[in-house]
């Protein structure tokens, strides 16, 4: 297991009225991912990985997520199970838009 | 109790949707009416497991158990569903006091609410065995409790993992028991059997054989589980709502009608080595067709023997 927060700091806050949101599932290539609100614009990524030794690419494709989506006051915690980076990228997506939805 | 997170990717209700394919979020949301499940203990609590970072192994933020209350076409009902897919769906300590405690406050409303169980487990998960022994046989005191109290405790099973050891168990502790044909219910699981007996006394790999013996079919055949739905989340809903305002009372007169029943079916199939000797014993006339039938006509089958057992 490794574990390790990134920060990021996005252009503008997430939309939406939801207060948290969750995706995915903790398997074999998969990963589950808890958004929460937080202050500010930034953004905090928790990552707990079964993979070691990947945080460059964890912080490759959370720029690539932050520069798409602007996430910003979310606290976001991980749980992975060894997801490609393509499933990683995938479920960000789906989490944000989850929680960006007006109920 | 706290906000309520949302459950599914697709929020809309989609009539075609898989059972086996949905992850336990997306059962309980194409499940109960739109909107109208609150989670208890829900993912952002942290309640995690306690034991698997001992072994360095990932944690889920539900413990891979989500419980909490919702409506069934406007009735109450309380709702623990299982994830297969994390652990295999196992109980370990937190997933097993999240059940118990959704358990007894079912107790407590004294039948006001009805409990559903979207089992999808192979067991007692081993990384926390003796926690997880512990909670099996709690969440079985608890059922009868519920149950004793006038609460109709419903089992939905249909998912990746089955329904093996504890959880197996579990199901015949319910009220009602719901499956699909993708179903499996036993308490020794394919692979257990054949590394302790050996191959020739059951190959686990042979799916067909697995089926035969542990799926939903020869299950509510048998009167292990007493109805069968095709594989959608929409017929799981429809039979929960009838299972809820079917499930006997439970008292002597039941458990005795049980007990005859269980008799009665190990003088009559006791002998039996498979499968289709079983289903031949019991009548049918094709029983290599029964594996092959489709949804509606295996149903008609089932229709045909009767009532087996309204008796639980």
């Amino acid at each position: 297991m490794e574990q390790f927060t990134i920060q990021a700091e996005a252009a503008s806050r997430c939309g939406g009225t939801r207060p948290s949101a969750i995706i995915g599932v903790v398997a074999s290539g998969n990963l589950e991912i808890l958004l929460e609100r937080i202050e500010g614009t930034g953004c905090a990524i928790e990552v707990a990985t079964s993979a070691t030794g990947f945080r460059p690419i964890w912080e490759a494709v959370i720029a690539d997520f932050v520069q798409r989506t602007s996430p910003g006051g979310l606290r976001i915690s991980i749980n992975d199970g060894g997801a490609r980076p393509d499933t990683v990228s995938l479920r960000l997506m789906q989490g944000v838009r989850l929680i960006s939805e007006v109920p | 109790m706290s906000d309520s997170l949302p459950l599914a990717e697709v929020a809309g209700r989609d009539e075609t949707a898989s059972w086996y394919e949905a992850t336990a979020r997306e059962r309980i949301a194409g499940l109960l009416d739109a909107a109208s499940f609150v989670e208890f203990v829900p993912p952002t609590a942290r309640e995690t497991s306690p034991h698997l970072h001992l072994f360095d192994l990932p944690v889920a933020f539900d413990d891979g158990m989500i419980v909490g209350a919702g409506r069934l076409q406007g009735g109450c009902v309380l709702v623990a569903a299982q994830e297969g897919r994390f652990m295999g769906g196992t109980f370990g300590e937190i997933a097993g006091a999240k059940l118990v405690g959704l358990l007894r406050a079912a107790r407590e409303t004294g039948g006001g609410c009805a409990v559903l169980l979207l089992l999808d487990s192979g067991g007692v998960r081993l990384q926390e065995a003796n926690a997880g022994e512990i909670a099996v046989s709690e969440i079985i005191g608890a059922i009868l409790d519920a149950r004793a109290a006038g609460v109709a405790v419903v089992a939905l099973i249909g998912g990746r993992a089955g329904t093996f050891g504890g959880a197996g168990l579990i199901s015949a502790c319910c009220s009602h028991v719901v499956v699909s044909e993708q179903a499996r219910i036993s308490v020794t699981g394919p692979e257990v059997i054949e590394t302790n007996k050996g191959v020739e006394e059951f190959d686990s790999r042979d799916r067909a054989l697995v089926w035969r013996i542990t799926g939903g079919r020869t299950r509510v055949l048998l009167g292990i589980a007493d109805r069968i739905v095709s594989d959608r989340i929409e017929c799981f809903r429809e039979a929960a709502l009838q299972g809820v305002r079917q499930a006997p009372a439970f008292g002597l007169a039941t458990l005795v009608a049980e007990q005859r029943r269980l008799e009665q079916r190990l003088r009559t199939l006791g002998e039996c080595r498979d499968t289709p000797e079983i289903w031949r014993a019991m009548g049918i006339d094709e029983p290599g067709d029964v594996a092959d039938l489709g949804d509606e006509a295996f149903a008609a089958v089932v229709a045909g023997q009767g009532t087996r057992h309204d008796a639980r």
